[in-house]
């Protein structure tokens, strides 16, 4: 493994290996897990194995994050520019950019060339939206980085969900706007998923396309231009679909629909999670605080982060978009989710579970500690949720 | 012309050149740029964080 030596002034000699550094294979390769209903199903022939990526994914993952349970453990400091710098590190996103095109193409050639039953095709379709949403993922990590290449790889892997505005909305959008009122990528007291994604995924859509509108404008360019990167990436996905339709009929209509359907809802399941409820302070002149580490629902867990290139190191994610994935790091005393993505995924389909887990955490964190006026309040909800919460003395940290 | 430094992650607004990508070409003052303008890199850092790289250097 390979040995970090560097020479700090007040600290002297510091060696540092990463313990995960292979261990991030695991995010490259997982998408691969796709495959795996499928070789189920045609060695044992039952449909009901074609199930098993979901269930491997939603209930393995949580099953591991609560049996691993959380890692904490950060690089020193003093060795993260050269943990930066490292292009292991570089190559393992871009090779995964690839491998969702290579994935979503052998389960289109599946559904393609197999007479499935309805309920087979969508649990086919679902499973390869899962990890096609795993490919926003991918995109989310290029996205944040300063080189044209990664840039570019983040709006080639956005294609295969047909999502093209994601980074440009997600990086001037989300992260200049997250934990306020204004931010439709965060979600709030009282708000249930199904209701936030109404808000989340056409909010983020106009604000995306409006965000790059204004800088081809300043450009001197219209919206429509060649130099739209949001139609770059929906252009590649209408090659991409469109051919996968060519190829393998009319069946691709319904298996891309619940395809990017699902992969979509995948993101709209992390920004749900992300920052339930939490709300930057404002300033005299209206502006925000900076985005501090409280500012996000973070997750130290070791599982799911191994999947997600540690995007569940939420906290440190928001406060420093820019630092790459093997050097994000745990913060003591952080808002924190009580399992993975995966596992809080499920939890926050079932909204009354939801807000038993969630409501009291959010209302107990340090920095609110009961004070309603310090949480993102749901407006349609307002008066509700300071009825159930409002009359309670601060609360006692859990 | 001056340089411009976001002090979370390190983008340097460089009056000279400008940012071609943002639109704003060769020679525009960083007092041209938009009121609401943040840093493009991290965009968590707006224009009234932006460190004079001049006055650091002259003090």
């Amino acid at each position: 493994m390979k040995t970090f030596v560097v020479q700090d002034p007040s600290k002297g000699q510091i060696v540092y290996q990463d313990r995960k550094r292979y261990l991030w294979l695991a995010s490259l390769f997982y998408p691969m897990a796709a495959f795996s209903g499928i070789a189920l199903y045609l060695t044992f022939g039952s449909e009901a194995w074609l199930v098993t990526p979901l269930v491997m994914t939603y209930g393995g993952a949580s099953f591991f994050d609560w049996w691993f349970g959380e890692d904490k453990h950060n690089p020193p400091e003093e060795i993260v520019p050269a943990l930066e710098d490292d292009t292991y590190y570089r190559w393992l996103p871009l090779l995964t950019v690839p491998m969702h095109i290579v994935v979503l193409l052998v389960m289109a050639a599946f559904v393609g060339t197999h007479d499935l039953s309805i309920p087979a095709l969508a649990i086919v379709a679902l499973s390869a939206g899962l990890v096609s949403g795993l490919g926003i993922n991918t995109a989310h990590e290029l996205g944040h980085k300063k080189t044209k290449f990664e840039r570019w790889m983040a709006r080639i892997v956005l294609a295969v969900p047909a999502y093209g505005h994601f980074c440009v909305e997600h990086n001037r959008g989300h992260h200049r706007h997250v934990a306020t009122p204004n931010d439709p990528a965060s979600s709030r007291l009282g708000e249930n998923i199904y209701r936030f994604a109404m808000r989340e995924i056409p909010g983020c859509f106009k604000r995306g396309w409006a965000v790059e509108a204004e800088r081809l404008q300043r450009l001197g360019k219209s919206a429509w231009h060649y130099e739209n990167e949001v139609l770059q990436s929906y252009a590649l996905t209408a090659v991409f679909q469109i051919a996968l339709i060519v190829a393998f009929g009319w069946i691709m209509l319904p298996f891309l629909a619940i395809h990017n359907f699902f992969a979509w809802w995948q993101l709209t399941s992390a920004n749900y999670i992300e920052h339930y409820g939490l709300l930057r302070k404002q300033n005299a002149n209206g502006s925000f605080e900076h985005c501090q580490p409280w500012h996000s629902w973070n997750a130290d867990y070791f599982a799911s982060n191994m999947l997600l290139y540690q995007l569940e190191r939420h906290s440190d994610h928001h406060a420093h978009p820019t630092r790459r994935y093997q050097s994000l790091r745990s913060f003591p005393n952080l808002p924190t989710l009580p399992n993975g993505y995966f596992g809080m995924y499920l939890v926050a389909l079932i909204p009354p579970l939801w807000y038993f887990v969630m409501d009291k955490r959010l209302l107990a964190l340090p920095h609110i500690n009961g004070d309603l006026s310090l949480v993102n309040i749901d407006p349609a909800r307002r008066t509700e949720m300071l009825e159930r919460y409002g009359s309670s003395a601060p609360l006692q940290a859990a | 012309m001056a340089t411009y430094l976001c002090p979370d992650c390190g983008y340097r607004y460089d009056e000279a050149k400008g940012d071609a990508h943002e639109g704003y070409p060769p020679a525009t003052k960083f007092a041209d740029l938009p009121e609401d303008f943040v840093c493009p890199d991290c965009s968590v850092r707006a224009k009234v964080d932006f460190i004079d790289e001049s006055d650091s250097e002259s003090k």
